[in-house]
């Protein structure tokens, strides 16, 4: 058995034989016996019969992997309408005497290369766009079908890296996984690959004499074990089966309600931690964004995030969740976790240090930046917002006061905006002692219990010499959260869990039956907590 | 964020009778993946149907806004300040056409 590892695009198995695909590379002469106007007659026909093709194409990949990731067809097309692109096969002709073929191909290679040299990696990745609409047009202009790559039995496809065209054109039916042999996690192909499902596996130094050997994809570990052992073989084969259960469970639950058997309703939200996640958050069917960590925003950047920058984000997400709900909660970072542009001073204890809506509260500008995005980004869909790190009911009013001074700002501005729903994490056991009086200031609760259970049982989590001591479901930590859910419910408000405890699937008839309204999870729990929670019965004496 | 120059006397050409023919404002792109394919193309499609000439420059370099790979080739990252320079046609309507634009894909 012989293993290659790689970088894995997609946490599935795959297991067949491996096929390498071989490009046949089209011939092109070079000299033409026709003119370059009978010529450039020849190209533009096939262009704009390439325009077509590509438009086939776009619904084909409309249907199969949705319309973000079709949209590079229409790119392909608006590259064929390019005068520079097209200036250049007419001044190749006209220079060299040559065929459509060859100038169309010369021309690909040309500006394929022009984008190659550039700094910034998604324009590199352009690359293969311009050669791949190049390719396109030659052959039309030979007659060339696009090649079968599949033939008839269902493998793992090894190919140097498929342009986009040849990847949707692929027969999925019969395609088991993909190794590229190029390009990077970025490229398009592994962007399809993640979106349709299909374990894949970049950067692997494939040795051709594998070709027709069984095989097996380990995306889990970033590996293709190449005729694996029977023991390992039987471990993989077990595994992805389990992978196709999950599957299964989630085609069967998409779409229905989160609902015990005795009729109580629970909301299961996501959480998120930048904005790419949100196809994640659909595809899992979650009912909104509990969660929606704004701090990637600060962290991926080498300067503050303007308020332009944040709304386009906020509203993006907004947007793309068509009215269902997205929590955001407030800039939460500390010296722990902190880009060097806000100069946060090195600390002997950041857990209990300058943090989170401390730094808002008295960096104001920093914060209302942050408010008036979200302002801004509320007349786009369903927003809430929640302060981070509460200890007292101070913090809330001096929050809530800076929103509303954002708020009389845009509206001068004449900017539009929508209702904010107001809430706040409960994360310290101050906040949970206190929460009669804050759930007066608040509309809603969301347990942070990562940080509760580490203030409340005053046990560092990285700590290996305390295990013996740490308790995820440690009775003062349960009590906490049913104490925050009682008191919240007492004076209006909703309450819902978004840290770690609420995925934690023994947990969850405890939670119900505290009166928890909401669960945020990461989106691959949403479905098995369905699961769970539509098998519950709440009216009946519980289990334990 | 956009801010035009002022017609009158600071920028842009005049001809005999002093009335300006061309306009010009900047925008600061706030797409986090700056100036990507997908805006280049939409920003072509939608200079194409203009009936003013619309360059937009970066720094040193200049392309022509219906040119796609041209615009993609400035390489425009998110934060960074681009000019619109428009002449021709009806400078008011392209130069708004152009603002709103920037304003919804940029």
């Amino acid at each position: 058995m012989q293993v290659a590892t790689g970088k894995s695009i997609l946490n599935g198995i795959a297991i067949g034989p491996l096929r390498i695909y071989k490009k046949a590379e089209a011939q092109t002469t070079v000299s033409s016996t026709l003119t370059p106007e009978e010529e450039y007659a020849r190209f533009d026909a096939a262009r704009v019969k390439a325009q077509e093709q590509l438009g086939v194409l776009y619904d084909k990949a409309l249907d199969e992997v949705g319309e973000d990731n079709a949209a590079i067809f229409e790119i392909h097309q608006m590259m064929l309408d390019d005068d520079d692109y097209l200036d250049a096969v007419r001044g190749i002709l006209e220079t060299q005497g040559a065929t459509a073929e060859y100038a169309a191909s010369a021309t690909g290679e040309n500006f394929a290369a022009a984008f190659a040299a550039m700094e910034d990696e998604y324009m590199r990745a352009r690359a293969a766009d311009v050669k791949d609409i190049s390719r396109r047009v030659v052959n039309v202009l030979l007659g060339v079908g696009d090649a079968d790559m599949m033939a008839d039995q269902p493998a793992i496809l090894v190919a140097d890296d498929l342009t986009p065209s040849e990847t949707v054109q692929l027969d999925k039916t019969k395609l088991l996984g993909f190794i590229p042999r190029h390009g990077s996690s970025n490229s398009h192909t592994a962007i399809l690959a993640r979106t349709m499902n299909i374990p894949a596996l970049v950067g692997v130094d494939f040795q051709d004499e594998w070709d027709g050997k069984l095989a097996v994809i380990d995306g889990y570990n970033h590996c293709v074990y190449i005729e694996p052992a029977p023991e390992l073989l039987s471990a993989m084969e077990e595994k992805r089966s389990n992978d196709l259960k999950q599957e299964a469970l989630l085609q069967s639950l998409k779409k229905k309600p989160n609902v015990t058997l005795d009729g109580k309703e629970i909301k299961v939200y996501a959480n998120i931690g930048n904005a790419g996640d949100v196809g994640l958050v659909l595809q899992n069917d979650a009912q909104g964004i509990g969660l929606f960590r704004s701090e990637f925003l600060y962290l991926d950047s080498q300067d503050y995030p303007s308020e332009d920058q944040q709304f386009m984000l906020y509203k993006r997400v907004v947007e793309t969740m068509a009215g269902k709900k997205v929590i955001i909660r407030t800039l939460d970072i500390g010296a722990d976790k902190q880009a060097d542009y806000f100069g946060l001073d090195k600390e002997e204890n950041p857990a209990l240090g300058y943090r989170a809506i401390r730094i808002c509260l008295t960096r104001k500008e920093i914060f209302k930046t942050q408010l008036r995005a979200i302002l801004r980004a509320s007349a786009f869909g369903t927003v809430s917002v929640m302060f981070p790190m509460i200890i007292s009911v101070r913090e809330v009013r001096d929050a809530k006061e800076i929103l509303e001074e954002c708020r009389a700002e845009l509206e001068e501005r004449g900017v539009a905006m929508g209702s904010v729903e107001i809430g706040i994490m409960v994360e310290t056991p101050a906040a949970v002692l206190l929460a009669d009086e804050l759930a007066e200031e608040v509309e809603f609760f969301s347990l942070g219990t990562n940080d509760l259970t580490q203030y409340t049982l005053a046990i560092d989590r990285q700590n290996p010499k305390l295990d013996n001591f740490y308790d995820s479901h440690h009775p003062a930590v349960l009590r906490m959260i049913r104490h925050t859910i009682e008191a919240g419910h007492r004076h209006g408000c909703w309450v819902g869990i978004c840290g770690e405890l609420g995925a934690d699937q023994t947990l969850t008839e405890t939670f119900l039956r505290y009166g928890v309204d909401e669960l945020s999870v990461s989106p691959s729990s949403i479905l098995p907590l369905r699961k769970i929670i539509r098998s519950l019965d709440l009216s009946k004496e519980s289990q334990d | 964020m956009v801010s035009y120059k002022q017609d009158a006397g600071q920028s842009g050409h005049h001809d005999q009778k002093g009335r300006s023919f061309m306009k010009q404002f900047t925008y600061t792109i706030t797409d986090p993946v700056g100036i990507h394919a997908r805006p280049a193309g939409l920003l072509a499609k939608a200079a194409k149907a203009l009936d003013s000439t619309v360059t937009i420059t970066k720094g040193e370099k200049s392309a022509a806004a219906t040119k796609l790979m041209a615009v993609m080739g400035l390489g425009v990252k998110t934060g960074e300040t681009i000019t619109f320079t428009i002449e021709g046609g009806d400078e008011e309507a392209s130069a708004a056409a152009m603002e709103q634009f920037c304003k919804e894909n940029m």
